[in-house]
């Protein structure tokens, strides 16, 4: 059973609630449900639609092809009819020209309900019966997400679409044991988990949500959040609260991220713990504000002037997003060191249902002295280059400098030769540490394969989907997807490289930056690229397709 | 054992006003018994903003033009320690122009004390948004072109509660501002004039010394209008003082689980506290 439906129709026209609704009712059928989001940089009109694909087996993409589709507006008929199945069907108020479709008689509705804006409940409630959904989790799912002054006209819209059509399937339901959530919303539950108290940014897609979601916890949670001038105060201001003791992140896209960089030096050199967010979208410069690429990878890893260490974390999928953030707060504490964690629009805004999260396996760790013998001194040049870290007010007779000059043990400027040797390579050396601790691609697939693919990030779940199908057909395939990038994790790409015969690179780029670093740090390289960067995701069936292609 | 304010040798020029700042500073803090563990100094870039290496507080000396921001996530992270920025006016004025302007409209608690000589000092010698028209420089060698900008003027149309002005040259004056600047709950903004004695040959210590006036006792620095015709007046005469003083709901006091609860540096984690958060996507 894998059913996608697609609902598409102009910005203003609901499409969101519908989503966010309709993916709750299929979770709680207890399906497997992955919603993927596709919408333009407008306000109101325009073309947007949302796939909910469901299964009673794991999903990790969408697919190409759809069982049904509700269009808000003729547009959404006429781009996507070609994506209909077969035996799909069509459901729209709009005259449309097509077998195997349910028109919704908008007057009659009107008449009923004198409310223009429920229309695509009523196209839900068709959707449900057609599957043979039971009404009473539709129903239940409603009334937690309505306000009660709307919630009646929904409710009539529901059982108006209902009472619409005949049902085709009468589909089995499961119990429902699972969480439906973003790539954006985990990773700030993330945040929220490790303790960030200080949260602060500018709105940018696709960053925006993960300031809004926290905003809306933030009183709840004890959480500072502060809507910033400028990405460029984002980031002092972030340092500035981390400095004084506080978890401390922001966020913003690659545009955003450009404007913090002189800042991120600032964080090598200061040696103050901060978690910084880069949700890619389409570049350069503006790019396109609402369309995903995986463009910005070699620029997190160089950005700054001058030679500092820091480490990037990919986020793979909704859940690692949540681990991976949490995971973030503590290796920036522990090598007083930024953190940057790369997400992109597209996971950003897909949602996905996963395990609950277990927050009991969340550890916060801050490595704090509350005391130190004779005169603290922030950068103490140390084995490890590690210095301890102190809070500044917290013990009396104590105090901290901290500085962008290069500084002295204490943090005063200077000048020395010698102990500006000394001080960068006592920055440096926490890289060794940390690369003993990055944590190895995940693999899918087989170990032993012969054809071994590279890729990092979001493009996970549809390498996923695409390798297991190659792997069922025979082919002997196996793809490491990098979560860890920088320090670069090579010793699963050295074992797996050596046997394997071809290397395919998949990104979604245009100059294929995974495997340039890959040719920077192993021996190896890619002997095929499978590159994209037109702005819309791989599915799964995408990227079976084009490994089919090179494969045979 | 920073028990007391020691002080360190400076990189500034013999001569220039932030000896005289500095000296102010070390009796306000001293006279208004705060311990230098529970001082901030957070300062830009530029000779002013050297400041936390000369006197024995913490500080967190950062970029050119950014003192203002981490300034505001210090105090937000932890109320209870006193937050100075000391910088200069191209680092205030110029390239951190945005910050000080939306630093004043969440008056935040911490006390600002530019120090402005009305020229850049540690490039040498270029005009600052400070420099009167007309006025040449190592830079720019037929006059400045552009109009100076007026910090009080500005910070009073943003809605700044304490605007003051004082002169390195009158110490103990300036220790009073930077005294009451320290105690108001808000962000306060000191313009400290200062000559600088190797870049700027027009605004030197004679010219200050024979401009500035205090402002009278009668003055009354609750009446707006009055402060702006004051914050206007920068020419043969120059008033010093606090030109605007009012009560004002802080940024901090906006925040109820701040204002009522402990520092946020205090707050213990726990993860299990956000677990109830997942409800929402169940």
């Amino acid at each position: 059973m894998d059913y996608s439906i697609l609902v598409g129709g102009a910005a203003g026209q609901g499409l969101d609630t519908l989503a966010n609704i309709l993916e709750k009712i299929l979770k709680r059928c207890g399906f497997y449900v992955f919603t993927h989001r596709d919408y333009m940089s407008r306000v109101r009109g325009g073309h947007n639609f949302t796939q909910i694909r469901f299964s009673d087996k794991e999903v990790y993409s969408f697919k190409d092809q759809v069982d049904l589709i509700l269009a808000l507006n003729k547009e959404s008929f006429i781009l996507h009819k070609d994506r209909l199945k077969e035996d799909g069907i069509i459901i729209s108020h709009e005259e449309l020209e097509a077998d195997n479709f349910i028109k919704l008689p908008l007057k009659e509705i009107k008449n009923k309900i004198k409310n223009p804006k429920v229309l695509n409940i009523v196209g839900m409630g068709a959707i449900l019966k057609y599957f043979g959904l039971p009404l009473d989790i539709g129903k239940e799912v409603l009334e937690s997400s309505f306000k009660k002054k709307y919630l009646e006209d929904n409710m009539l819209a529901l059982l108006a679409g209902y009472d619409l059509i005949e049902a085709k399937y009468k589909l089995p339901t499961f119990k429902d044991k699972n969480i439906i959530i973003s790539g954006n919303k985990a990773l700030a539950l993330g945040a929220i988990a490790a303790g960030c108290k200080f949260y602060c940014g500018y709105p940018m897609t696709p960053s925006t949500s993960i300031l809004t979601y926290i905003s809306s916890k933030a009183n709840e949670m004890g959480i500072v959040v502060d809507q910033v001038e400028d990405e460029i105060a984002a980031l002092n201001m972030a340092l500035g609260a981390s400095f004084a003791g506080v978890r401390a992140m922001t966020a913003s896209s690659g545009g955003g991220f450009a404007l913090m960089v002189e800042a991120l030096s600032f964080a090598g050199i200061l040696e103050v713990p901060v978690v910084i967010v880069n949700a890619q979208r389409v570049g350069p410069a503006t790019g396109m504000a609402t369309r995903t690429e995986q463009s910005d990878l070699r620029f997190v890893i160089h950005a700054g002037h001058g030679e500092f260490p820091r480490m990037v974390i990919a986020l793979r999928d909704p859940e690692d997003a949540f681990y991976q953030t949490a995971r973030a707060f503590n290796i920036s504490d522990k090598y007083q060191m930024p953190v940057i964690i790369l997400t992109d629009l597209y996971l950003a805004d897909y949602s996905k249902t996963i395990k609950p999260f277990d927050f009991s396996s969340i550890s916060i760790e801050r490595y704090i002295d509350k005391e130190v013998g004779g005169r603290y001194k922030k950068y103490e040049i140390t084995e490890s280059g590690i210095s301890r870290r102190i809070i500044p007010g917290k013990i009396e007779g104590q105090i901290v400098l901290g500085d962008s000059h290069e500084h002295d043990e204490c943090g005063h400027i200077t000048e020395d030769p010698d102990l500006r040797t000394k001080m960068v390579l006592k920055r440096m050396r926490k890289l060794e540490a940390l690369e003993q601790e990055v944590e190895e691609p995940w693999l899918i697939g087989n170990e032993e394969a012969e054809n071994l693919i590279v890729c990092w990030g979001s493009t996970y779940g549809a390498v996923k989907e695409a390798v297991d199908r190659l792997n069922e057909e025979g082919l002997s395939i196996g793809a490491l997807v990098f979560g860890d990038i920088w320090p670069f994790p090579t010793n699963k790409l050295m074992k797996l490289g050596k046997r394997a015969k071809t290397i395919i690179d998949i990104e979604q780029n245009a100059t294929g930056q995974l495997d340039s670093i890959i040719r920077e740090k192993t021996p190896f390289g890619a002997d095929y690229k499978i590159l994209k960067f037109n702005g819309r995701p791989f599915s799964g069936d995408e990227v079976y397709s084009r490994l089919k292609s090179i494969l045979g | 054992m920073a028990d007391r304010y020691e002080l360190h040798e400076p990189s500034w020029c013999p001569g220039c006003g932030n000896y005289m700042i500095r000296t102010a500073l070390k009796m306000a803090l001293e006279e208004l018994n705060i311990k230098p563990h529970e001082v901030v100094i957070v300062s830009g870039i530029g000779q002013a903003a050297k400041m936390p290496h000369y006197i024995s507080v913490n500080g967190f000396n950062g970029l050119h033009g950014r003192a203002i921001p981490p300034a505001i996530g210090i105090k937000m992270a932890n109320k209870d320690l006193h937050v100075i920025v000391e910088s200069g006016d191209g680092d205030t004025y110029g390239e951190g122009g945005n910050h000080f302007i939306h630093g004043i409209r969440r008056n935040i608690d911490i006390a600002h004390f530019v120090h402005n000589n009305q020229i850049y000092g540690l490039t040498k010698g270029q005009a600052s948004p400070t420099t009167a028209m007309g006025q040449i420089t190592t830079l720019q060698f037929d006059g400045v072109k552009v109009e100076p900008l007026n910090p009080l003027a500005l910070a009073l149309t943003m809605g700044a509660g304490f605007v003051a002005r004082g002169f390195s040259g009158d110490i103990p004056h300036l220790v009073g501002l930077m005294k009451e600047a320290i105690k108001y709950k808000g962000y306060a903004l000191v313009d400290i004039l200062q000559p600088c004695v190797v870049w700027n040959r027009v605004n030197t210590f004679s010219w200050y010394k024979n401009r500035v006036y205090h402002l009278p006792e009668s003055y009354d620095y609750t009446n707006k209008e009055e402060a702006m015709k004051k914050a206007l007046e920068f020419g043969d005469r120059i008033p010093i003082g606090i030109l605007y003083k009012v009560e004002k709901e802080t940024y901090l006091d906006r925040f109820d689980f701040i204002k009522e609860g402990p520092p946020l540096v205090d707050v213990e984690l726990n993860p299990l506290d956000a677990e109830r958060l997942m409800e929402e996507f169940r």
